[in-house]
């Protein structure tokens, strides 16, 4: 992560807050269809745990299925999804948490409640479920928000919510599905940084879809830039680092600009 | 302020203008008619406040069809609507069935029940039941199948069980539809417990409204007809004002 620097934290490296010792992913010979249609077409790409992985593609390229075969949604066709040790989907679903492109949030329920939909459905009381979730609310400046319905929310508001109803779930995986792409392109680089800071103070193994180079190569460790389906990958880079924490200073920096635009090339490339 | 003002000028010029046409005998001249076969609204109010007793008791009757036949109605649509929209098998099974149900007579078939249950309250409470139960059926399904498919993915990873995603996601998205749903059958409630009663009944507003045509005591037909009108009126009331109480984020 950016305010770090963020080496590849390894399994014994201290956790933070309540947070348990991450999980890796590892991806190995992946082939998927969807009916006819050959969508994904052998892939092989690893996160290391508390990594975080950007997947860099155009549109229909098969990203959102590759988050969902990671989240034990799908199965795949031929070749393993592995998180830690697990390969079934069970297992899967049960150490990776999604989060879908819109913020999703439930109408019928409070900022709160939204952000404690895991613990509820795990069984906490409501009380019990709010007063954990409301501690995230606080670190992440959301204090005072917690009885506003979803509507009463702005659009960056609304995507903090949604990351921490993905956080609150404790899983040691986050499936990210373009999570700013509703967004206005000030709000964007904000949430940008904000969640920067997040994943800082709360490491999580983090697989980021988005068609933002720029987004990618802040947020994460390591960019996959993948081809027009079936997806496969044109090239895996490595993110500048240090970098600012400072999201503007980071992406203007010579050496960021320089990966950015061979990010770009390898998309051209991988459409053409 | 005009919400209320021109609906109430105008349902008061049309009752001025029945007031006159039927006082002067104007409508029954030109239908050929005797007069007395037409009521004028004062004549239709003086029956209302002459026959108070009688009309509420009859309402009381007709209501209580309503109420319990709407009961059951709501109570059978929702499990169909539940059972369908949790396996597929169900729903290509008895969609159809529920479709072809209202394509049924139930007037055609009413003397039947009749006969199957008796002069009692119970095939009134049928037919109600099986005209009002499609459109609660229906919406709330369509409503259950309003979610979005990512909502429902993103519930899973949070580790939501089936139910809990009915309960939490699938079943709060269906109310708005649930409720348009019961504001239908709360409207031909009204139409399917009249009709009811003409079939078999030895009381209610229907089988007052029956009775009294056939002994050309029109201005009470007139003054039931309003009783039953207001009471459903009353009930889509009701049912509106549980949907704002209930349904806060629309």
């Amino acid at each position: 992560m950016p305010a770090k620097a963020k080496e590849f934290a390894t399994e014994s490296s201290v956790p933070a807050s309540n947070e348990a010792p991450g999980v890796g992913v590892s991806i190995r010979g992946l082939q998927h269809s969807y009916g006819e249609l050959l969508t994904i077409e052998q892939l092989d790409v690893g996160v290391p745990a508390h990594g975080v992985l950007g997947l860099v593609g155009p549109s229909g390229c098969g990203k959102s299925t590759l988050l969902e075969l990671i989240a034990g949604l799908q199965e795949p066709e031929l070749g393993e999804v592995a998180l830690g040790e697990k390969l079934d989907p069970a297992a899967r679903l049960a150490r990776c948490a999604f989060m879908p492109q819109s913020d999703l949030l439930l109408p019928w329920l409070s900022a709160i409640d939204n952000a404690a939909l895991a613990l509820r459905n795990r069984g906490v009381r409501r009380g019990a479920a709010r007063r954990e979730a409301g501690e995230l609310f606080e670190r992440f400046g959301l204090a005072g928000f917690e009885r506003s319905s979803p509507a009463e929310l702005s659009g960056g508001m609304r995507q903090r919510v949604a990351f921490l109803r993905t956080l609150v779930a404790g899983k040691p995986v986050l499936a990210l599905d373009e999570p700013f792409a509703s967004l206005d392109a000030i709000t964007r680089a904000e949430m940008q940084q904000w969640l920067a800071g997040a994943l800082d103070a709360d490491p999580r193994t983090v697989v980021l879809v988005t068609h933002d180079v720029e987004e990618a190569l802040y947020l994460c460790d390591r960019v996959a830039v993948l081809s027009a389906r079936p997806a496969r990958i044109v090239e895996e880079l490595s993110a500048p680092a240090p970098r600012a924490t400072d999201r503007d200073e980071a992406v203007t920096d010579p050496e960021f600009v320089v990966v950015r635009e061979r990010a770009l090339h390898a998309l051209r490339e991988g459409t053409a | 302020m005009r919400r209320w003002v021109l609906p109430t000028l105008l349902i008061a010029g049309l009752i001025g203008a029945w007031q006159i046409a039927a006082s002067t005998g104007a409508i029954a001249d030109a239908l050929s008619l005797d007069p007395i076969l037409v009521p004028s609204p004062a004549e239709i109010a003086e029956s209302l406040w002459q026959n108070r007793s009688l009309l509420a008791e009859d309402a009381w009757v007709t209501f209580q069809e309503m109420l319990l036949g709407l009961c059951f109605a709501i109570i059978a649509g929702i499990a169909f609507a539940v059972a369908m929209h949790l396996s597929e098998t169900l729903r290509i099974a008895f969609y159809p069935l529920i479709v072809a149900s209202q394509t049924i007579p139930v007037i055609a078939i009413a003397p039947i029940l009749v006969v199957w249950f008796g002069f009692g309250i119970g095939p009134k409470l049928w037919i109600i039941a099986l005209i009002c139960f499609f459109p609660v059926t229906v919406s709330t399904l369509a409503g259950l199948r309003s979610v979005d498919p990512e909502a429902t993915k993103m519930m899973r990873t949070l580790d939501a069980s089936r139910l809990q995603i009915l309960w939490r996601v699938d079943a709060p998205a269906s109310l708005p539809y649930f409720f348009s749903g019961i504001r239908i059958a709360v409207a031909i409630a009204a139409i399917a417990a009249v009709f009811a009663e003409w079939v078999g009944a030895d009381s209610g507003l229907g089988h007052l409204i029956l009775i009294d045509n056939a002994q050309l005591q029109t201005a009470r037909v007139f003054a039931a007809v309003l009783v039953l009108s207001a009471m459903t009126m009353a009930l889509v009331g009701l049912v509106v004002l549980a949907e704002r109480r209930i349904v806060t984020w629309r």
